[in-house]
């Protein structure tokens, strides 16, 4: 953690220890001077969290209080029907799949799952997908487009699960599929980095006509500490990679990859969950609302055009 | 037989083969499409003898041939990637890791590509992508089919950032386009084929074919083998197992390519099948 960052840190926890202290202290009213210390608090994190290197906000969107996926199908979805399995192999618990109404509006939920606790991010592999989470969403996807329901993918992994069965269950096949086929999916898709956008495991669910990212989340085609492992030949490095590889919702913005940055409430997401997922709530019906009168050949029109402008090179013809 | 560490063989007549560790006299390997006389071991190959072995000769018209990468990111590490370019170009004679034109196989006309995994690994910055894409647009433009090679150990490239990420959905929607239109793409993966290129349009083809023993999958090996913390079995993310699995259609020997190829296209022409 930077100098600065650590310093305000550390008056922000005395401030919240003053107003801890007086609220506890019932002999004497104190409610003036409480509102006082709170209003410089939330100052105060307003300007560590305005002010944030790169590879601090990556710590924040992997703070174990981030809100994860579940939460937001708990705070923003109604009449939530899970549906499970991908009809070849296995149902990946990495990636929740399901039908939901957000607002007023029906749709296709996908969503990488970390879990909350210890025992629940071992059991979802730390939000690392098999080739089976992808071949599942593909299949909801599918059912979606049949049924003319937009989907709504929100992403937080490190990356696709590197692991030997993974390999050999074909996960750079699984990912290279849904990247197809969301390339043409006759039905608006919408994709939100909620946390962590980790490299082909966020766009194998990552493919669609609006990309927006949260303020406090990242997207990298590689980790900080690994991109740091490979170039600097240590993973030490990994501040100056998160750095380099300018892979924050502001860079992303600026380099015209990101559709919109989704404002956090002072102090992040986790500190107001609430808060954050109504935000969220109204970005997802505004987009639905806007996708949902364009026709849907030029819908696609549009998807393949988004993608097709991406690139920096010099043509030298 | 990719952990090996390479010894030193002064150059000349001798080299020393990465798969049995015999040295082996060096024209014999040339003459054998760089393949070992003794375990047929498939050297990696520069672009310009990839394009003699596969195409008819002197049919290759290179398209593109003056893209530049560009540094979108100010990217640095230890060295710059103003630099890292520099010395690349220097080192392969590329002007990038991807080749594109067009060409002929046994007379049949096709879109070629390849990329070279001697330049910053193969792996797919925006001149790749922007390549590939052009050659998925000019494939379907002439109803030609695609064929691309890949060697390309790095999947996206890192110096570009999220923009090399993004190369994946790019290739990807224009491959989707020419799949539609009922045009064939031939992928054959090459050592090594890993990461976004493999996750993206090495993968989408109608047919794979691999060359024997060659590195390919999702992961890195040595991540995999970090993340698991055990040895990898013998075998492991070979073209072989990738085979046994499910995921390719056919093995090919280099020598055999182009012809296995040229009988697939007889097949896969929707322009004369009825």
């Amino acid at each position: 953690m930077s100098k600065d960052t650590h310093n305000l840190e550390n008056t922000i926890l005395e401030l919240e220890k003053c107003i801890q202290e007086l609220k506890n202290n019932s002999e004497q009213d104190s409610s003036i001077e409480i509102k006082k210390l709170e209003e410089k608090k939330k100052t105060l994190q307003k300007e560590m969290y305005s002010n944030l290197p790169p590879y601090e906000i990556v710590k924040i969107s992997r703070h174990h209080l981030r809100p994860p996926v579940s939460d937001y199908i708990n705070l923003m979805v109604d009449d939530f029907v899970e549906l499970h399995g991908d009809r070849s192999y296995g149902d990946d618990k990495c990636i929740i799949t399901g039908l939901g109404k957000i607002g007023n509006k029906k749709v296709l939920i996908i969503g990488h799952q970390k879990g909350k606790t210890t025992k629940e991010r071992i059991k979802l592999n730390f939000g690392m997908p098999n080739p089976e989470g992808y071949r599942k969403a593909l299949h909801k996807m599918k059912l979606a487009e049949k049924f003319h329901l937009p989907i709504v993918t929100l992403i937080d992994t490190p990356g696709a699960n590197p692991d030997i069965g993974a390999e050999e269950r074909g996960q750079a096949h699984a990912i290279a599929t849904n990247i197809a086929e969301m390339t043409k999916l006759k039905t608006p898709i919408i994709c939100i980095v909620i946390g962590e956008g980790g490299s082909g495991g966020a766009l194998g669910i990552g493919v669609g006509d609006k990309f927006s990212i949260l303020e406090f989340a990242y997207c990298s085609v590689i980790s900080p500490e690994g991109c740091a492992a490979i170039l600097w030949k240590s993973k030490d490095n990994a501040e100056q990679a998160a750095t380099a590889l300018k892979f924050t919702a502001k860079d992303l913005y600026e380099l015209g990859i990101v559709d919109e940055i989704i404002p956090e409430p002072t102090g992040a997401a986790h500190n107001n969950p609430e808060e954050m997922a109504r935000t969220l709530k109204e970005t997802i019906v505004r987009y639905i609302e806007e996708l949902q009168a364009i026709p849907i050949d030029k819908l696609i029109e549009n998807r393949h055009n988004k993608y097709r402008k991406i690139g920096c090179f010099l043509d030298g013809e | 037989m990719f952990f090996k560490r390479k010894r030193n063989i002064p150059d000349g007549l001798w080299k020393r083969c990465e798969g049995c560790n015999n040295v082996v006299y060096k024209k014999k390997v040339e003459e054998k499409y760089n393949v070992c006389p003794e375990c047929n071991y498939h050297f990696r190959i520069p672009t310009s003898e990839r394009i003699k072995i596969m195409l008819d000769k002197n049919s290759f018209e290179e398209y593109w041939k003056n893209m530049l990468p560009a540094d979108p990111l100010n990217f640095k590490d230890r060295i710059s990637y103003k630099d890292r370019i520099a010395k690349e170009q220097k080192k392969t004679g590329l002007k990038e890791a991807a080749t594109v034109g067009k060409g002929t196989i046994e007379g049949k006309s096709v879109i070629f590509a390849v990329t070279d995994p001697r330049f910053i690994m193969g792996s797919m910055g925006s001149v790749v992508g922007e390549k590939i894409t052009r050659a998925a647009e000019k494939a379907l433009e002439l109803r030609l089919p695609l064929i691309i090679i890949t060697g390309s150990g790095g999947g996206a490239r890192m110096h570009e950032g999220i923009i090399s990420l993004m190369q994946m959905a790019k290739t990807s929607s224009a491959i989707s386009r020419l799949q539609e239109a009922g045009t064939p793409y031939i992928s054959v993966l090459t050592d090594p084929t890993l990461g976004g290129v493999m996750a993206s349009f090495a993968s989408q083809a109608d047919i794979i074919m691999a060359e024997p023993g060659a590195l390919v999958g999702f992961a890195g090996p040595r991540v995999i083998k970090e993340t698991i913390k055990k040895t990898l079995p013998k075998g492991f993310q070979t073209t072989e197992s990738m085979l046994k699995h499910g995921f390719i259609d056919m093995i090919v020997e280099r020598s055999k390519l182009r012809h296995e190829i040229s009988k697939i296209l007889d097949y896969c022409n929707s322009n004369t099948n009825n």
